[in-house]
Parts: structure tokens; C-alpha cells; sequence
């Protein structure tokens, strides 16, 4: 990373492995279990996630010093719901057909622990730069595993992946159907979603043993 | 010292200038956005309403509209005739297309005479009459533009939704949902019957068309049968006008 200094640098890599939101953290756990019964709908998630953390994490630290801290939570609430619904009305007005994917997740975003977490935790204690920094890489490490279970719930459950039917058609008994596979239906309910996420967990701890605690 | 930021005054006054600040900020891009939003519905509406009488410019697999730039005109050539039917009235209203069937819902429970759209369309010689519907879904509303032919045979249908899971009940706006409704009865032995969607109907590829019955998605119960729902609760509303067609 020659752009960054060694610290910053791991700001963006640390949340990708070793502190990963969800795995490690056990922050948005929720919204990993609602929408990643495809994969288009978790790359979606994740781009959202990544611009809303990243711009909010900025307003915040921008604020950190003005914010009263009886009420701080209110105000990281606010903040990143006004964000949000403005960035909606902006889509809706000039990207309408985007807006239309993405007002699903509009209420998602706004109640996400991911976000609310790294305001508190980082942007209320450090500056613009580095609370960007925080943002994306939290935001990318959130977003990666929410497309490794996509692909495997939507791959399993349905069949396709992006809609494109990899495997072959259920119905007309092509491809791997042929041999008498089927799609295991219980992968796209919520369920599932929680024991995908625990396999990575446990594929995690055991490379990296010094993650285990006791 | 105590710090300046944990004073109560101090509080209060941020919290008041954060609401206001917010508060005008949003307002101001609502209001602002407004038209743009507007006009954006509109054109969807027409996008939808063309869509179910089949001129679209879908691709395998996936369905997509007309472009924007078109519609206006498409619309134009394609539907002949706006009706309000209202009661034993038939009327014929250029801007029924931007009557809000939500609000007729509410104001036909209120106990007024509720004003339905109808749209007859005109293609390589086939009339089409297409009807919105509206209903509920599992978390929020779900609707539907059916285009059908005089004996009530569905023709085409597009369905959308407001907050249904992706992957599951979102999926009731995917082409291997809807085009199962093309060719599907209505009516049963003369009566209306609706469309049911059923799971384990022991017709996965939809074969018998006048059974009532198209194939429901796995995962997603509740949205199907909302969409049962609204097709016999508002479709049913339609009866009479076809009746007096013949």
C-alpha cells in the first residue's frame, strides 16, 4: 500500500480477515440473514453499506468534537438515516430504476449494527481521513462475507447464480438435474444464512488459531 | 472543568439545531425532487400497463419495459380506450391511468362507490382489457397490472412489490413467475374463480391452463398467497363489465 501509511493500511485490511464485522465482531448479523438468499441482492447490500459507512463515518468524525454524548446515539441515528433517505430521493428522481432495487434496503441500511457500531466505536474517536479509511474497510469485510453466503444460498437453493441457471433447469430436468440432484430449499430460508456464516466462522478460527477465545 | 458538550443547555439547543438543519435539508430535497419523482411514477405506470399487454422489450429470461423515451408515444398508439367503470357507469377518462387504485381501497371501505381503471389495448388485431390490482404482500404492498381477453383469459400480467424478501417473495416480479400467468382461466365453468397459486399442484410446468392454478415459489408462502388474494379480491370487481361486453 504505497498511498497509505502501515497503520492505515491495515484500517482497510484488518476488517477483511482478522476483524471481520460479521465473523469476528458479530455485528449485522441481521441484514446477513435477510438478504442473501441471492447474490445480486447481497452485492447490492454490500455497495450501499460500503458508500453509506464510508460518507457517514466521515460526517461523524467531522462532528466528534460538537456532538453532545448524552445524546450521540440519536445523533449518529439521524445522521445516517438523513444519508440515506436522501441518497433514495436523489435515485428515485434520477436513477429510478436502481431506486427500485435498492428501496428494499433502505430501511436495512438505516438500522444496521455495522454502522451504528463504527460510528461509535471509531468515527467518535478519530479523524476524517482514518474514519474513511475505518468505513470502507469495515464495509468491505462485511461486504465479502455477505457474497460468499449469497453464492452459496443462491447456488444450493435456487440453482442459478445472478439469475443465470449454472446448473442446469429443475423443471425440464436438464444439466446436473438429470442425475437426479435437486435444490435444497431450506438454503434459502434465514436458517441456513446463520450456519453458512458459522462454517466460515469455524474455517476462520481454525487457520488462525490466535482468534479463539476461550 | 466540565466539558462544554455535556451541559444540559448544550444538549438541548444541539438537539434542536439538528432537527432543524435535518429537517429543512429533507424537506428541501423533497420538495425539490418532487416532479422529477412524479414524473418518474408516470411513466412507469405506462411502462406496466404496456408491459402486461405484452409490448415490452423482454429478453430471455429477464423482463424489461419499454424505455422511458418511448412510453409516452407507445402508450398513445397502443391503448385505445381509458374506462372508469363505477358502478353501472362506464366512462371514458383520458387520465384513468393515474387514478391511485390504493386510495379507491380505502375510499370503497369508507362506503363510496369505488372508481375502477380499465384499459383496453389494441395489438396485431387482439383487444386487450387491462385492470390494476393492489393487494398485500408479507411486509408491505404488492401489485399488479393483468392484461386479459374478453372471456377473462389472462394475456399477460406484471406484478411488482414495495418491500418483499429478495431472492424469495421478490421474486413474484421475475418472468418464470408472471409469464405463468399468460393463458391462465380466470373463470371456471362460467363462474369466477380467481387464480390460486399453489404449492405441490402437481403441475410444476403450468401444462393445464384451466385448472385456477399457477405454481407458487418456494420460501415465499405468504407473498402468493397475498397475490391470490388481490387477484380474487379486485379482479372480481371486473366481472360485470365483461358480463355486459358480450
Amino acid at each position: 500500500m504505497g498511498l497509505l501509511s502501515k497503520k492505515d493500511g491495515k484500517l482497510i485490511t484488518d476488517p477483511l480477515a482478522d476483524n471481520n464485522p460479521i465473523t469476528i465482531q458479530v455485528l449485522g448479523i441481521c441484514s446477513a440473514l435477510a438478504i442473501t438468499a441471492e447474490l445480486k441482492a447481497s452485492i447490492v447490500m454490500a455497495v450501499s453499506v460500503l458508500f453509506v459507512l464510508g460518507i457517514g463515518n466521515v460526517v461523524i468524525s467531522l462532528m466528534r468534537n460538537i456532538i453532545p454524548s448524552k445524546i450521540r446515539i440519536i445523533v449518529q441515528l439521524v445522521v445516517v438515516a438523513a444519508l440515506v433517505i436522501i441518497v433514495d430521493q436523489v435515485l428515485k428522481a434520477f436513477a429510478y430504476e436502481l431506486s427500485k432495487t435498492l428501496s428494499v434496503f433502505v430501511g436495512l441500511i438505516i438500522t444496521n449494527c455495522i454502522i451504528m457500531g463504527r460510528f461509535e466505536a471509531f468515527a467518535l474517536g478519530n479523524g476524517p481521513w482514518r474514519s474513511f479509511l475505518d468505513g470502507i474497510g469495515n464495509a468491505a469485510g462485511y461486504g465479502l462475507i455477505l457474497i460468499i453466503v449469497g453464492f452459496f444460498r443462491e447456488l444450493l437453493g435456487s440453482g442459478t447464480l445472478l439469475g443465470f441457471k449454472v446448473l442446469g433447469d429443475p423443471i425440464e430436468k436438464t444439466g446436473l438435474y438429470s442425475i437426479g440432484y435437486e435444490n435444497n430449499g431450506f438454503m434459502l430460508l434465514s436458517p441456513m444464512a446463520l450456519i453458512v456464516v458459522g462454517i466460515i466462522i469455524w474455517v476462520q478460527r481454525s487457520r488462525n488459531t490466535a482468534l479463539i477465545e476461550d | 472543568m466540565e466539558n462544554r458538550t455535556d451541559k444540559n443547555s448544550y444538549t438541548i439547543l444541539f438537539a434542536i439545531g439538528m432537527v432543524l438543519i435535518v429537517g429543512a435539508l429533507l424537506a428541501f430535497a423533497a420538495s425539490s425532487l418532487k416532479p422529477n419523482i412524479d414524473e418518474n411514477k408516470r411513466l412507469e405506470k405506462q411502462q406496466n400497463i404496456l408491459y402486461a399487454m405484452g409490448v415490452n422489450e423482454n429478453e430471455e429470461g429477464s423482463a424489461n419495459f419499454v424505455s422511458t423515451a418511448d412510453a409516452p408515444e407507445l402508450f398513445a398508439k397502443y391503448i385505445k380506450k381509458q374506462l372508469v367503470i363505477q358502478g353501472d357507469k362506464v366512462t371514458e377518462n383520458n387520465e384513468a391511468y393515474l387514478i391511485d387504485v390504493k386510495k379507491e381501497q380505502s375510499s370503497a371501505k369508507a362506503g363510496n362507490e369505488r372508481r375502477l381503471p380499465l384499459f383496453v389495448g389494441e395489438k396485431d388485431g387482439k383487444t386487450f382489457y387491462i385492470a390494476p390490482i393492489r393487494g398485500k404482500g408479507l411486509w408491505d404492498a404488492i401489485w399488479a397490472y393483468v392484461a386479459m381477453d374478453k372471456d377473462m383469459v389472462v394475456q399477460g400480467a406484471y406484478f411488482d412489490h414495495k418491500g418483499e424478501t429478495p431472492g424469495l417473495g421478490a421474486n413474484i416480479k421475475q418472468r418464470f413467475f408472471m409469464d405463468d400467468f399468460i393463458g391462465e382461466h380466470l373463470k371456471s365453468n362460467g363462474k369466477f374463480k380467481g387464480i390460486d397459486v399453489a404449492k405441490g399442484n402437481a403441475d410444476p410446468k403450468n401444462i393445464d391452463k384451466t385448472d385456477n392454478e399457477v405454481d407458487a415459489i418456494a420460501g415465499a408462502t405468504i407473498t402468493g398467497n397475498g397475490v391470490a388474494a388481490m387477484i380474487k379480491s379486485d379482479l372480481k370487481l371486473y366481472v360485470s363489465y365483461f358480463e355486459n361486453l358480450k
